[in-house]
């Protein structure tokens, strides 16, 4: 009879059931904890590295918009103060150049932005400047492309509709060594 | 006779649940291979500004990450309070950079290398100097497609 007993507690299985809520434990404590971060960013390609300063006595000074960033992160553009948050629109009336002013400009072709910093600006409002920077570029070619192909512009577009477009606006933004007033340690 | 009473004597039986931990043990390990945890640990305490004319980064084995910050508490009796650099998880010099360019470049394939990019993670309250100490380096070391990282900016600028 006891014998009988043993056998059947043999052939019982170990209960699987729970083998799955635990497996759903692991699980969901991965989906949680693990982000899947992607990095996003402004992309910028550098000039690369000459030992002579660049000449920049042949430009002519209507072309060139300047845009100067001290060490108490305020900017100075073409010799006037301004906030960041009016930098776009001044860049774009600027490149754009609509009513054909004098003193802006000749054309996109030939506009040129040089930004210069100080070693003591923030890199937060360094950030914002070259970000209006390249916004204004980028309404500039968006603008553009609505206009010929009737689509904002987009790396979707076929490269040689791109080109066409940035060689329209090219964007030229040439960055100055920076100045060392206000770096603090 | 008997085999009718035989079949309605056997219930019918449960579908068995044996195999549904190995599927979820499946996508378990589906997830473990998939997620990749933070390579290095981060020693300064990075918060990357916002912007909004952001691009993507699509291929991680590209991307050499040089982050730009303070130490965090735990590390300023070692390496002080002024912004340092990491790369990897070695907190470095401006020196160090075109050796850890270099250590990461062997490791692609020869048609790829022009596509890598230095993704620059920069906290928002250092000032340029540092930075613009880095920037010279990569220009220097000939790596010159590089991304200031940031986050979305969702409502309109302050300044």
């Amino acid at each position: 009879m006891a014998k009988t007993k043993t056998r059947d507690r043999m052939n019982n299985e170990i209960n699987a059931g729970s083998m799955a809520d635990i497996a759903f434990l692991l699980l969901i404590f991965f989906l949680v904890t693990t982000t899947i971060a992607e990095d996003k960013g402004i992309l910028v390609r550098l000039p690369p590295w000459s030992d002579e300063d660049p000449d920049i006595t042949k430009l002519k000074e209507r072309n060139v918009y300047s845009v100067l960033v001290n060490a108490n992160n305020q900017l100075l553009v073409r010799e006037e103060p301004m906030r960041i948050a009016q930098l776009r629109e001044n860049a774009k009336e600027f490149i754009a150049n609509p009513r054909k002013l004098p003193n802006m400009a000749e054309s996109p072709k030939n506009a040129i932005i040089s930004l210069k910093n100080d070693r003591g600006t923030n890199y937060e409002t360094y950030l914002a400047v070259y970000n209006e920077l390249k916004g204004a570029y980028d309404e500039l070619w968006d603008e553009l492309a609505q206009k010929r192909y009737g689509e904002p512009y987009s790396d979707d577009m076929p490269f040689a509709q791109r080109k066409a477009i940035k060689g329209e606006i090219p964007m030229v933004l040439s960055e100055a060594e920076p100045t060392n007033f206000g770096e603090e340690n | 006779m008997a085999k009718f009473s035989k079949k309605r004597g056997k219930s019918s039986p449960a579908i068995s649940t044996a195999s549904l931990p190995d599927i979820i043990f499946m996508l378990l390990f589906f997830f473990m291979m998939v997620t990749v945890l933070r390579d290095s640990d981060l020693k300064l305490s990075v918060n990357t500004p916002e912007a909004t004319q952001l691009t993507k980064l699509d291929e991680k084995s590209l991307v050499n990450y040089i982050y730009v910050g303070r130490p965090t508490q735990q590390y300023q009796q070692v390496y002080g309070t002024s912004p340092r650099i990491q790369l990897g998880d070695k907190i470095s010099t401006v020196d160090d950079i075109p050796l850890f360019l270099e250590q990461h470049k062997v490791k692609l394939p020869e048609a790829k290398r022009s596509r890598i990019t230095s993704s620059l993670r920069v906290d928002g309250e250092v000032t340029m100097g540092i930075v613009q100490d880095v920037k010279t380096k990569l220009r220097k070391s000939n790596q010159l497609r590089i991304n200031y990282s940031a986050g979305k900016r969702a409502g309109e600028i302050k300044n």
